[in-house]
């Protein structure tokens, strides 16, 4: 996983509440075994929509997500994640995410930035009137500034230490294997395993 | 210090526990499937690792998988099913494929081997892996890097979840099921009120539920947000368990007893956030909108998007309403459907093949109407074959398919057109989930049933059904299923 400090890209609105993962990313489009080329189905029944905000030239090039409360929720499909990553974003700012997709975000590099919903309304205004413009997310000051606007976000001490370190979950975990060797001595006899005798 | 249960569980998994850091948990169980496995074993592949417990990993082809005989058309869909099923191999990872007597939906596969028990930790490459909570484990799903984080350590680092618990007291009248109790939460708390928490469901309507109908429950708690739903294991939780073929024998299942009596909440026991419902006061219910928290009583109609007064909300259900098809004041008993999907890891299990098998029985599927009834699993399949359930759907006009997710998300061929519209006993409402442009309404069981019947959104007190017909559908919708049933 790439470290993660400040960011600074397009910021595109996207003025939706409960934008849930089938949304993101249909199940159709989730047949791939690899973690690329998820970016053909992001989105893609609103992208039928010419008036989508993605399908502006301007949002082009957009890596910062500015959405309303309650992102991600639904499937736990992490190809959701990919499918934003692949097509460049690299911030999602809402009120609100759903836990399995901010987890999934935390280990993908995606930061999900939790800014109060009078920021969000804030920065979607700015946007609308400056469409294009270019928002900066700052994980080391945990701020995101649009404008004028500097909006603070929150983010767990865990997530942010690892996203700023770019830290392996796994290699972290295998550091404490004797640890989870004892744990697994003191099981209980009677727990199931999937092999039958 | 008194505990809920769900801090008992988590309790007694931490592995490691440091100031600044997730807790490091162990995972007793871990189920894969085809969608969200292969980039994680491919990480494995890159990373030189083994799967550390292939013991405790189970793996089954659901999502993918046709439900009229034959084998994968699409090739897309093939090669994901390849994949797993060379994954399993190489990696030593126990696989149900398509075709065995164990396969099915991996929700469904889990409880009926016998697997799912009570104190375990449970996760899945999938956001339903709660319904393992209705035997008191603590179950949640998973993004495809965890999956790879368990298969390599058999571990996951998380931060605690807070609880909640949902409290639904008095008894459920007659023809309310699981299904509108779980709706009618969902309603009530939104799909983000459950957001951060694990749900302990609790109360006199609970405690009377039978293992398939808590399983309900417990498996649409992501719908409103929560990563777990739970109900503390009692003796209708240990006759479902007992001789089933992974459950404890002889010394170690009074062992097991033992332990899993001591499953739950203290009673000076505090939770983060309480909610209460009233059983008496619930009747069947129906999604009008595109999230499941947008759903009314049956008698209820389509609401005015200018009747919410949250702005969000507002817009939330103008645009549900668009998408739908639907317009405000509707009587939800006047919608008219195209067809009627049975099935999924939320309503795909015998006792809800009987329970909608009792309300169709001597009629016949509405002209312009497909029901669609696909078992959870071969096993609950063969079971409603043993009963004869085949025979009364096929009868009525129904079509009798193969074990799988099917239509509860379209992954196989089982999809709806665009603007065609459903009742579904599936657990997402959400924009084109069952095929694109497809509109859905969740519903029971037996709200489908009646459904199919009529044509439009209906209970089973809608139709011209003798009484001790009805009475028989009810029953077998909140029936224990027979202890040493393999369903």
């Amino acid at each position: 996983m790439d470290a993660f400090t400040t960011h600074t890209g397009v910021g595109v609105p996207l003025r939706r509440s409960n934008v849930d993962t089938d949304q993101i990313i249909p199940a159709e489009y989730l047949k791939r075994v690899t973690r690329t080329g998820f970016e053909d189905g992001l989105f893609a029944a609103w992208r039928k929509d010419e008036s989508f905000v993605l399908n502006s030239p301007v949002y082009a090039g957009g890596s910062v997500l500015v959405a309303g409360p309650d992102f991600g929720t639904g499937s736990s499909r992490e190809h959701a994640v990919w499918a934003l990553m692949n097509w460049g974003f690299r911030v999602v700012i809402s009120s609100r995410f759903a836990d399995i997709f901010r987890g999934n975000s935390g280990k993908q590099g995606l930061l999900t930035a939790i800014v109060s919903q009078d920021d969000v309304e804030l920065i979607w205004k700015y946007l609308e009137n400056n469409p294009g413009a270019e928002i900066t997310v700052d994980l080391v000051s945990r701020t995101v500034h649009a404008g004028e606007i500097v909006a603070p976000f929150e983010i767990d001490d865990y997530t942010r230490w690892r996203l700023l370190e770019g830290l392996d979950d796994i290699g972290l975990t295998l550091r404490h294997e004797d640890e989870v060797t004892k744990f697994e001595a003191s099981r209980p006899a009677h727990k199931p395993v999937t092999t039958l005798a | 210090m008194a505990g809920t249960l769900a801090e008992k569980v988590w309790d007694a998994h931490v592995v490691r526990r440091a100031e600044g850091e997730p807790d490091l948990l162990y995972i007793d169980l871990h189920l894969l499937h085809e969608v969200t496995s292969p980039q994680a074993f491919d990480g494995l592949r890159l990373a030189g690792r083994p799967v550390r417990r292939p013991d405790l990993t189970l793996a089954t082809e659901d999502h993918n998988v046709p439900t009229t005989p034959g084998p994968i058309t699409d090739p897309v869909s093939k090669v994901q099913v390849e994949t797993l099923r060379r994954n399993c191999e190489e990696f030593g990872v126990r696989l149900y494929p398509m075709g065995d007597a164990d396969q099915g939906i991996v929700h469904v596969v889990g409880p009926q081997l016998g697997l799912t028990q009570p104190g375990m930790t449970v996760v899945c490459g999938d956001s339903h892996t709660s319904t393992h909570g209705a035997f008191g484990a603590l179950a949640f799903g998973i993004g495809t890097s965890e999956v790879e984080h368990v298969l390599a350590t058999q571990t996951l680092p998380l931060k605690p979840f807070r609880t909640l618990a949902v409290n639904v007291r008095g008894a459920l009248p007659d023809g309310v099921t699981a299904k509108d109790v779980v709706l009618a939460v969902i309603a009530k708390i939104g799909t983000g009120g459950g957001q951060g928490y694990v749900i302990e469901y609790r109360g006199e309507a609970i405690e009377a539920l039978s293992m398939e109908a808590r399983m309900t429950v417990c498996n649409m708690s992501i719908e409103a947000g929560a990563r777990a739903g739970m109900i503390a294991p009692d003796q209708t939780t240990f006759d479902y368990l007992q001789g089933r073929p992974h459950a404890p024998t002889g010394a170690d299942w009074d062992a097991a007893v033992a332990d899993w009596t001591a499953l739950r909440s203290d009673d000076d026991a505090v939770f983060d956030a309480e909610v209460d419902l009233d059983a008496t006061e619930l009747t069947p219910f129906v999604t009008w909108g595109t999230n499941p928290g947008q759903g009314l009583p049956l008698s209820d109609s389509v609401p005015d998007p200018e009747s919410f007064a949250d702005e969000s909300d507002r817009v939330a259900a103008a645009n549900a309403l668009a998408y739908m098809g639907l317009e405000a004041g509707t009587p939800l008993r006047d919608i008219k459907v195209d067809t009627v999907f049975v099935g999924s890891c939320t309503n795909g299990r015998i006792e809800d093949l009987r329970a909608a098998a009792a309300v169709v029985k001597g009629h016949q599927v509405a002209d312009g109407v497909r029901m669609l009834v696909v078992p959870g699993s071969a096993k609950v399949r063969l079971q409603a074959e043993a009963e004869g359930l085949d025979a009364v759907f096929t009868e009525a006009g129904a079509e009798w398919r193969l074990p799988g997710c099917s239509m509860c998300l379209g992954m196989n061929p089982d999809t709806l057109s665009p603007g065609e519209r459903s009742a579904s006993t599936s657990n997402r409402n959400f924009e084109g989930r069952q095929g694109k442009g497809g509109r859905t309404h969740l519903v029971s069981p037996l709200v489908a049933a009646a459904t199919a019947i009529r044509g439009t959104l209906s209970s089973p007190s809608d139709l011209d059904t003798p009484a001790g017909e009805l009475a028989s559908a009810t029953a077998a919708a909140s029936a224990t299923t027979a202890t040493t049933g393999e369903a």
